[in-house]
């Protein structure tokens, strides 16, 4: 309708979405809350491990989304970031007997850096480019986590075993269900940081960037610090997700951690709809949970069920379970006025 | 005179918003109409529902036929030439290729060059650029290019929505010179929409004035040129 | 001296497959504006019905023939059938259906037909080409092919109305619509023209790297990395991409010392992103003039 929008030669990657629109009501997040620290108490280790993952594959997505999301820029690399946090934290443990949860915020320091620097070449690329850039990373990551070079750190190829730590102060539960408070813990520290992140100064200067960024350098916004910020904070924060996956897994090696990885994490974001954080623990479900279910409908085509079961989710909500929050919420507001 | 175009309770909405509430009117064939208002008043709403490219009910009729469930490339197919706001220049597109597209969907190709030739007497400094990149245009001649790609579908019915948008007067005052000379020697049926009342009224021979998508005023256009309220609204004097 | 040229020659025969792989990309870059990340399978999966077709006692050129038609009405069924409900979805939702049809078409590929190893036959022999043990006949056959798809593909998109009006339909919908052009059938005969192309890419590609449902993996990449290479909107630039990362490939692997097979990709990858971050449009792409 407006003349703007008509003279817009290229249209946003990422359709706008409103900050408010990003996060959880007050309400609604305690609920989720109370099932998260609820849901281990009734289950089996294993599944209790498997919700731990549940949480660190969440915390990747939502790096994702801050970055995608968030600056409108798109990557394919971020299972390189996992692989540095989870190969840092694996290799303070194990050489340097360093505490596993000290190692977490330099596993994000460590990426952070590592996300800056591999920001400033792809400020130049955008689009097709920076995800070719980034899938070049990602494809590398393995590779060089194999050389020789590196070896007495890495392990090689044979990857490193990492101890998987006790509950402290002598409390009475069993490792897995320790491991998965702690990374609750740290979930929705990172959660609550992420939530403010975007509503501070710097996060509004990202949805600006997203939504035109010709329009935010003449507004004075400095574009490739901005840019290169939104790079270093998501590679920080999937940089502590690979820290906790490696504890939780109790090992690191090069083949864990390939593009079928990066590509995982972008189908969360997008099931989980693109710029809604809440929606990254949705899509981390699916990423965690679907392979299994088309494992067990049809073992010889899994492929073939994981992906109409794919197309399925995108047919239905094509913006992800953040359109399936937004009906749900209409429909509750209807119920409360009836 | 007949009637080209009967447009009948015409409502469009943008999602849960009404921008257009019931519109009734109808264009006479050769003529040149203007449709004035306000900024969000739905002028620019009204021309996209002919087009069908904005959800709507009611009745349009072209040639008496009605338009209802054509897609919008239908539409242009039957000779209404639509230029968009914003002028949907193919900027990645040599100034030529632009003109070739206006032409897409005609059949003759000898018409089709000399039709080509004709819009470069019109608009010569098109002839200059013809090998350019549209999009390193400046504004004033990426909308003679608009208006030059809509004749070439050579339409029976043309939709200009604000061509003097963005441009300097003189400029704009060349752009209604020649539509006027179009309108005259090609018959083409004329639908301006134009927040520059005065050239508008100059030109056409017919004016409606829509307030928040409803026609309050219609007329020939030198009764709604001396009309007290519209000279105080729309012309400023 | 002539390690080097010998490593060039090579390197321009494999890049001929990329080359051709490259050409579909950009064809349906040019008709939908995104990347297809499910074209090798589907030119995988073309290629395993050419087979089929000659076990079943079809001759080469038949197969082949009936293949491109296969293969041009497959890619409009997917487009009608999967990707034309979410024309209006966001873009990353549209690349996560290529991820989807991409698993399906693996999967189904890999039951019909498992996952050992086939020979594909050549219709250009396999003998030295001019005395050179280093690029085949068939290999020059691939090369001559590719120029060929080439020059149509120029020949089709600049001169002919049906290329003009694809063209406009991918750069501008809503305008192209506007002159009277069906955008929605131009991007389906865009996936038909691409899966037709990529169909040629597999069967002349197959008896090199041998036909299985995981054949195209590899190639795709550098498929892409090519067309990225060269522009993305440029057939031609595909194709010279195509050779660059060709060579690229074989000279890292012979002058580099401790790069294995393994490292060639990364490394090659990252020139490229080198040669983009210099120049973003690619070499041959045209600079897109923005406006706020």
């Amino acid at each position: 309708m407006s003349a703007v929008e008509d003279v817009v030669t290229e249209a946003p990657a990422v359709e706008a979405v409103p900050k408010r629109a990003m996060t959880l009501g007050y309400g609604t997040s305690l609920v989720m809350l109370g099932l998260l620290i609820v849901a281990p108490m009734f289950v089996k280790n294993f599944i209790i491990f498997q919700l731990t993952m549940l949480l660190i594959y969440g915390l990747a997505v939502l790096a994702l989304n801050i970055l995608t999301g968030g600056s409108g820029q798109f990557s394919l690399g971020q299972s390189a970031f996992y692989a540095v946090g989870a190969y840092t934290s694996a290799i303070l443990m194990e050489h340097v007997g360093m505490n596993y949860a000290l190692t977490l915020p330099i596993a994000g320091i460590v990426c952070f850096g590592f996300g800056f620097l591999f920001g400033q070449p792809a400020l130049r690329l955008s689009g097709v480019y920076l995800a070719l850039a980034t899938f070049a990373l990602a494809t590398a990551m393995p590779q060089l986590l194999k050389l020789g070079y590196f070896e007495h750190w890495t392990g090689g190829v044979q990857g490193l075993v990492v101890t998987k730590p006790d509950a402290p102060f002598g409390l009475p539960m069993s490792q897995d269900m320790w491991l998965y408070y702690f990374t609750l813990v740290v979930t929705i520290a990172i959660y609550i940081f992420s939530v403010n992140l975007l509503r501070s100064r710097s996060g509004r200067a990202f949805m600006a960037i997203r939504d035109n960024e010709i329009a935010a350098s003449a507004m004075g916004i400095d574009v490739a610090l901005y840019k290169t910020l939104a790079f270093g904070v998501s590679a920080g924060i999937t940089g502590v997700a690979g820290g906790l996956g490696a504890i939780t897994v109790q090992f690191v090696a090069p083949d864990g951690y390939t593009i079928s990885l990066a590509i995982n994490l972008f189908l969360g974001m997008v099931v989980g709809g693109v710029g809604w954080l809440p929606g990254s623990i949705v899509g981390s479900a699916f990423i965690i949970f679907v392979p299994n279910i088309a494992e067990g409908i049809s073992k010889g085509l899994s492929g073939a069920v994981f992906g109409i079961l794919l197309f399925l989710v995108i047919f239905l909500v094509p913006h992800g379970a953040r359109q399936v929050a937004i009906v749900a919420q209409q429909l509750i507001g209807k119920l409360k006025k009836n | 005179m007949t009637a080209m175009l009967n447009i009948k309770d015409l409502r469009a909405y943008y999602g849960q918003v009404q921008a257009l509430h019931g519109l009734e009117f109808a264009l006479n064939q050769g003529s040149v109409t203007t449709l004035l208002g306000a900024n969000g008043a739905g002028k620019t709403t009204t021309l996209r529902a002919i087009c069908n490219m904005v959800r709507s009910t009611g009745a349009i009729e072209f040639d008496g036929a009605p338009l209802a469930g054509r897609s919008t490339e239908n539409i242009v197919r039957l000779g209404i030439a639509h230029v968009p706001q914003g002028r949907g220049t193919f900027t990645t597109m040599t100034v030529e290729e632009n003109l070739q597209l206006g032409a897409i969907t005609r059949k003759d190709k000898a018409g089709v060059v000399s039709d080509i030739e004709r819009m470069y007497d019109h608009f010569p400094v098109l002839k200059q650029r013809h090998t350019q990149q549209a999009g390193t245009l400046s504004g004033g001649e990426q909308q003679m290019l608009a208006v030059a790609r809509a004749l070439m579908l050579r339409p029976r019915l043309m939709l200009l929505d604000e061509p003097s948008f963005g441009l300097a007067p003189l400029i704009v005052r060349d752009l209604f010179k020649i539509l006027g000379k179009i309108n005259r020697e090609d018959k083409v049926t004329i639908l301006v929409v134009e927040q520059n009342a005065q050239l508008a009224l100059e030109l056409a021979d017919k004016a409606f004035v829509i307030e928040t998508g409803r026609i309050v005023m219609s007329g020939s256009a030198n009764e709604i040129a001396n009309n007290e309220d519209v000279r105080k609204s729309y012309l400023g004097y | 001296m002539e390690l080097f040229t010998n490593q060039v020659l090579a390197g321009i025969a494999t890049g001929a497959i990329y080359a051709c792989m490259a050409l579909a990309v950009v064809m349906i870059y040019q008709a939908i504006d995104h990347l297809n990340f499910a074209q090798g399978e589907m030119a995988m999966f073309s290629t395993f019905v050419c087979w089929q077709l000659m076990q079943w006692g079809v001759p080469y050129w038949g197969a082949f023939l009936i293949t491109l038609v296969f293969s041009f009405a497959g890619g409009i069924a997917i487009e009608r059938l999967l990707f034309k409900p979410l024309a209006k979805a966001p873009i990353l939702t549209n690349v996560a259906g290529f991820i989807a049809l991409y698993a399906i078409i693996n999967s189904v590929a890999g039951l019909i037909w498992d996952f050992t190893i086939k020979q594909f036959p050549t219709p250009f022999g396999s003998s030295p080409f001019l005395g050179s043990q280093l690029i085949s006949t068939h290999q020059a056959g691939m090369i001559g092919v590719t120029l060929m798809l080439l020059v149509l593909l120029f020949v089709f998109f600049r001169f002919t109305r049906m290329g003009l009006a694809m063209r406009a339909a991918a750069s501008l919908p809503e305008s192209a619509r506007l002159v009277g052009i069906n955008t929605s059938w131009m991007i389906a005969l865009g996936w038909g023209m691409a899966a037709a192309i990529g169909a040629i890419a597999g069967m002349l590609i197959a008896p090199v790297v041998f036909l299985e449902p995981n054949m195209m993996l590899g190639v795709l990449i550098y498929g892409f990395a090519a067309a990225v290479l060269g522009g993305l909107t440029s057939p031609l630039g595909a194709v010279v991409g195509g050779f660059l990362v060709g060579v690229f490939e074989n000279l890292v692997g012979t002058y580099i010392p401790g790069v294995g097979n393994e490292l060639k990709l990364p490394i090659a990858l990252a020139l490229i992103v080198t040669v983009l971050v210099v120049n973003p449009a690619g070499l041959f792409g045209r600079p897109i003039v923005k406006r706020v």
